[in-house]
C-alpha cells in the first residue's frame, strides 16, 4: 500500500537555474513534494529556468502527467522555462503521447539540458 | 488521511504508446462515427479556454469493495452509467491503452454530438482518457477507486480546457460547466447505485488551474465538433428514413 513515495532535493548552481531532482513515484500523492520543490526552485521567481531531473524516476501514472501539466502552467506564469532530462525511452514516449514534449524540452541528460539554457 | 493505491508499478502496458492521428477500429451501426478519425489528440498544452481541474467523487457507503473491483466494474460497464441518450463505443477489447471510443453525446435541440477519447493509461485502479482535437475540451480526464478513511471511494479527476473560443463562451455562461458537473454527478450516483450504495451522495470540487485563454488556439473552432455534428445531422436523417438494406 502507498503513500507518497517521491523525495526530491533542490540544487541551484546558478541564480539563472535551478534543477529539481526527483526520485521515486510521480503520481497524484506526489504533489505537495513536487509542488514544495518548485517553489523553492522558483527562488521567488527570479530564477530563469527550472530542470526537472528524472534520472532516478522509478514510476509516473497519469495523475502525475497532470502534475506536471499543473507545474508547467505556474513556469509560463512566472516566465520561466521548465526542461527535463533523464527520461527513460519508456517516459519520453509518455511526454510524447500527451504532447507534453511540445512544451517542455526533453535532453538526454543534465550537461546537454545545461547547454541548452537560454543565456 | 490515508489514501493508498495498488498499482502496478513500471508496467509499459499501462500506458498507450503515441500516436500521430487517432484511428476509430470499430464502431456499431447505430453509432455516428464523426470527428475522431484523423485527429490528433489535443493536449492539455493546445487547448483554449482556462484550465480548470474538477474533482468528483463519491463514498461507497455501506458496501464492502476493493477499489480494484470498483475500477474492474468500472471499465465493464463504463457508458451504462453515463445519463440516458450518451454513449461511448468502444472496441470488443474493452477499456485498454491505445484503444479509441467513440462517443455520442445527447446535445439540445435533438442534436447528437459525435466526438471521441482514446484511453491514454489504464491500471486495476484506474484509467485515464484524453480527448481528440473538436471535443470540448482539450485534456485529460482519470477515473479511480481508492481507500480513505476506512471507506472506498469512486473519483473522476477532469484536468480539462475548452477547446476553441465558442466551447469557451459555452463555459463562461455557465451551461458547459453545468452539463459536465451534472453529467459527472448522474454518472457517479449511478456507479454507486449499480455497486449497491442505497444513496450516494457525490461531491465535487473545482480548481481553477490557469485563469488565461491561449488565444494562439483559437483556430481550434474549425474542428468544433458540435458545429461539425450539426452540420452533418441531415445525413444522420436521410439515412434514418431511407436505411441502407
Amino acid at each position: 500500500m502507498t503513500q507518497a513515495n517521491i523525495s526530491t532535493s533542490v540544487r541551484k548552481p546558478n541564480p539563472n537555474y535551478s534543477i529539481i531532482d526527483i526520485q521515486g513515484e510521480v503520481t497524484g500523492f506526489a504533489e505537495d513534494n513536487l509542488m514544495d520543490a518548485f517553489s523553492q526552485a522558483s527562488n521567488g521567481k527570479t530564477t530563469r529556468t527550472i530542470l526537472l531531473n528524472f534520472t532516478d524516476l522509478e514510476y509516473m501514472n497519469s495523475s502525475g502527467i497532470g502534475l506536471l501539466v499543473t507545474m508547467l502552467i505556474r513556469s509560463q506564469r512566472q516566465k520561466q522555462n521548465l526542461i527535463a532530462f533523464g527520461l527513460s525511452r519508456h517516459y519520453q514516449e509518455i511526454f510524447r503521447l500527451t504532447r507534453l514534449n511540445e512544451a517542455i524540452s526533453i535532453y538526454t541528460d543534465e550537461s546537454g539540458a545545461l547547454a541548452a539554457i537560454p543565456s | 488521511m490515508s489514501k493508498s493505491e495498488n498499482t502496478p508499478k513500471n508496467n509499459p502496458n499501462s500506458w498507450a504508446r503515441p500516436v500521430d492521428k487517432l484511428k476509430v477500429s470499430e464502431s456499431p451501426n447505430e453509432a455516428i462515427n464523426l470527428n475522431v478519425d484523423g485527429r490528433k489528440l489535443s493536449g492539455l498544452t493546445h487547448g483554449f479556454g482556462q484550465l480548470w481541474q474538477k474533482t468528483y467523487k463519491v463514498r461507497l457507503s455501506g458496501i464492502e469493495i476493493t477499489p480494484q473491483a470498483v475500477v474492474e466494474e468500472w471499465k465493464a460497464n463504463f457508458s451504462k452509467f453515463w445519463p440516458q441518450g450518451n454513449n461511448l463505443y468502444v472496441p470488443l477489447t474493452g477499456i485498454q491503452p491505445g484503444e479509441v471510443g467513440l462517443i455520442n453525446l445527447s446535445a439540445p435541440g435533438g442534436l447528437k454530438l459525435s466526438t471521441g477519447v482514446m484511453v491514454i493509461y489504464a491500471d486495476d485502479v484506474s484509467f485515464s482518457f484524453m480527448t481528440p482535437e473538436g471535443h470540448m475540451f482539450a485534456g485529460m480526464i482519470t477515473f479511480s477507486a481508492y481507500e480513505e478513511d476506512d471507506g472506498t471511494f469512486a473519483q473522476v479527476q477532469a484536468l480539462i480546457r475548452a477547446n476553441d473560443p465558442v466551447y469557451e463562451v459555452s463555459f463562461r455562461m455557465g451551461f458547459g460547466h453545468k452539463s459536465e458537473d451534472a453529467f459527472w454527478d448522474a454518472t457517479l450516483k449511478n456507479l454507486g447505485q449499480h455497486l449497491g450504495v442505497a444513496n450516494p451522495q457525490p461531491t465535487q470540487t473545482n480548481s481553477l488551474v490557469d485563469s488565461r485563454m491561449q488565444w494562439a488556439e483559437w483556430r481550434n473552432i474549425w474542428n468544433n465538433a458540435g458545429i461539425r455534428s450539426g452540420l452533418y445531422m441531415p445525413v444522420v436523417i436521410v439515412k434514418k428514413i431511407f436505411p441502407r438494406g
